[in-house]
């Protein structure tokens, strides 16, 4: 097993990636910025290294110190968390180039992963259904560009290579309106980001977010463990994250997971990771593939009872996957909330001093959150400050317990989201379960119109 | 015993000189004690039986949390002399002199004048050296070559 673990993040996954090595005998090393000494992790750790400044890129994202940092300490691994620099390809080079483990796939995998028309590509190959699309770049000639729209089915969606995060796209839902579509597209892209290149897909109105959980060992084995959906989001943001999806059968997550797996296989995949898709009537449509541990990893530890930041280390460790297919056997059902210090109302950060805390308990009750009382948020970092899971028989049970936990958890002295939390969890249509990733968004935007007296 | 009571006791505890009281009412016990900051510590025993909780968490402990009281919380009391405090800019491992077998830049009570190198931190194989940012003289040394050190890790004060 490993020696000695440099945890290279912060706040509750950091404390999270703490607790696996403890319970391994992992000695720890946690770098922090000077605005992060009082971390929970950082008094747990047993040895802590001033790493830089406050802002993220002087610390967290400073590859020269986190590696140093490992290096004064005598550290053997390197564990980059979820953000942060977990999946940058030049960072996981760097570690292994200056002799130590970086705990996540080989450089390479990163990053093919990071290139979204590589990884579309690579996964297309490796059997893996994607969004249908025209597979490249878009030319000028109209009647072939009718040709691909047709082949793909409308609507269909134009979008900028270079552009992302929304911006650069548009949806055309007929075949007349496609030939002005690509033009104003065209020359939006070249203006915004200076390259006119676009390509068309599929556009899928109501898709779920359903992803798929990987383990592979870089040395021939490869395992699901099931699917967490994340369809509760706002602005591209998960707010809850659920396992199993509603309403996917076992055969559906038989046959998804084996294209998952082989595809892992068939790419050399080192580590945990997660297919992500899109999923509407009863397909799935790949998007991405995300090559560290997530944020909702815990709904799945919940239903398998495996510890998948323990697997992380013995994989690191290069043993090679102590568990088989058949040892993945999904039971109940698991809800996490994430937990963020923010206004209920216009979701600015809100930071601060805690000055009051009470954590949830109770049986299926598990709270993975490294706030204390008299810990002081800071403004330097995202505003999640925990997460809220809980594990039932069936998912009604879950709900319930969550709304009990809710109900319990006190976080006094800064604002959070455990309102928006508990309505979430009372609102009939996610009780119903299968909602889309528009559903959230939707449900907020009534409420405002409701309150301001539109609706 | 109701709130109100309590509330009384507590009253009567800071009025009074008394270090501590505790009242039995049947079944019922309450003990008050004061902290030796001048706060006042409330504890229950089991067989208290409490009025229906109130919603809120209970009166709230003059506790220090374990970790302010391990780390400090904010920033540490100083206990250095007056003077320019030399921070190491970097993480790495200190050496006071260029190269083993000689002598360091500086000692104790030297005059240096600001952009003298102090020390050299090394790390990756690089080595960054270590500048006087005011002229003055070398206080205090902090730390000793071949000592790991931290991103703002005082290491000289010029005075």
């Amino acid at each position: 097993m490993l020696d000695k673990v440099v945890i290279a993040n912060r706040g509750e996954i950091a404390l999270r990636i703490l607790r696996a090595c403890h319970a391994l005998g992992i000695r720890t090393v946690a770098v922090h910025s000077t605005v992060d000494r009082n971390l929970k992790h950082v008094a747990m750790a047993d040895e802590s290294v001033c790493i830089g400044p406050a802002p993220s890129a002087q610390s967290y994202l400073d590859m020269a110190s986190i590696i140093a940092a490992a290096e004064v300490t005598d550290a053997q691994a390197i564990h980059p968390g979820y953000g942060f620099l977990s999946e940058n390809a030049d960072f996981a080079e760097r570690v292994e180039q200056s002799g130590f483990i970086f705990i996540g796939p080989r450089p390479e995998t990163i990053r093919l992963m990071g290139d979204k028309v590589e990884a579309i590509r690579a996964m297309k190959e490796a059997g893996v259904p994607c969004v249908p699309g025209s597979g490249g770049p878009l030319g000028d000639d109209n009647d072939t560009n009718i040709a691909i729209a047709r082949e793909i089915g409308y609507p269909v969606i134009v979008k900028a290579a270079g552009g992302g995060g929304g911006r650069g796209m548009r949806v055309v839902h007929t075949e007349a309106a496609l030939g002005n579509a690509i033009a104003t597209t065209k020359s939006e892209a070249k203006a915004a980001f200076g390259n006119d290149m676009v390509y068309m897909e599929k556009f899928l109105e109501n898709p779920r977010h359903v992803e798929i959980q990987v383990l592979a060992d870089g040395q021939g084995n490869a395992i699901h463990l099931g699917e967490r959906d994340c369809s509760m989001q706002r602005r591209h943001q998960k707010v809850v994250e659920e396992a199993p999806a509603p309403g996917i059968t076992a055969e559906q997550r038989a046959q998804i997971g084996k294209v998952c797996t082989e595809a892992c296989v068939r790419i050399g995949y080192r580590g945990a990771g997660t297919f992500e898709f899109l999923y509407e009537d009863g397909r799935f449509y790949f998007i991405e593939m995300n090559t560290r541990i997530q944020v909702e990893h815990p709904v799945t530890e919940l239903v398998t009872g495996i510890d998948l930041v323990r697997e992380q280390l013995s994989i690191a460790a290069g043993h090679e996957l102590s568990l088989k297919q058949d040892d993945i056997v999904l039971d109940g059902h698991a809800i996490e909330c994430r937990i963020n210090a923010e206004d209920p109302d216009s979701f600015m950060p809100s930071p601060g001093l805690i000055q009051h805390f009470h954590a949830p308990g109770g049986p299926g009750v598990r709270v993975d959150s490294h706030i204390y009382e008299g810990y002081r948020v800071p403004a330097n970092y995202d505003s999640m400050i925990g997460k809220l899971i809980v594990h039932g028989s069936d998912r009604a049970t879950a709900i319930a317990r969550m709304r009990v936990a809710l109900s319990e958890m006190v976080v006094d002295g800064i604002k959070t989201n455990i309102a928006l939390q508990q309505r979430i969890m009372a609102d009939a249509g996610f009780q119903q379960g299968g909602q889309n990733i528009h559903y959230l968004e939707k449900r907020l935007a009534e409420r405002r119109d409701t309150s301001i007296g539109l609706a | 015993m109701d709130l109100r009571k309590i509330k009384k006791l507590i009253d009567l505890l800071e009025e009074s000189n008394l270090a501590e009281i505790e009242i039995k009412e049947g079944e019922e016990s309450v003990r008050l004690a004061r902290m030796p900051k001048g706060g006042i510590l409330a504890s229950a025993p089991m067989q208290y039986a409490a009025a229906p909780a109130p919603a809120s968490p209970p009166v709230a402990m003059p506790m220090q949390s374990p970790t302010e009281a391990a780390t400090g919380g904010q920033a540490k009391p100083s206990d250095l002399p007056a003077g320019d405090v030399v921070r190491a800019p970097m993480v790495g491992t200190f050496y006071a002199s260029p190269a083993p077998d000689k002598p360091p830049f500086v000692t104790l009570g030297q005059a240096v004048k600001a952009g003298d190198t102090l020390g050299i931190i090394e790390a990756m194989k690089m080595f960054n050296p270590i500048e006087a940012e005011v002229s003055g003289t070398v206080l205090k040394v902090l730390t000793e070559s071949g000592q790991p050190v931290e991103f703002d890790q005082p290491l000289f004060v010029i005075g």
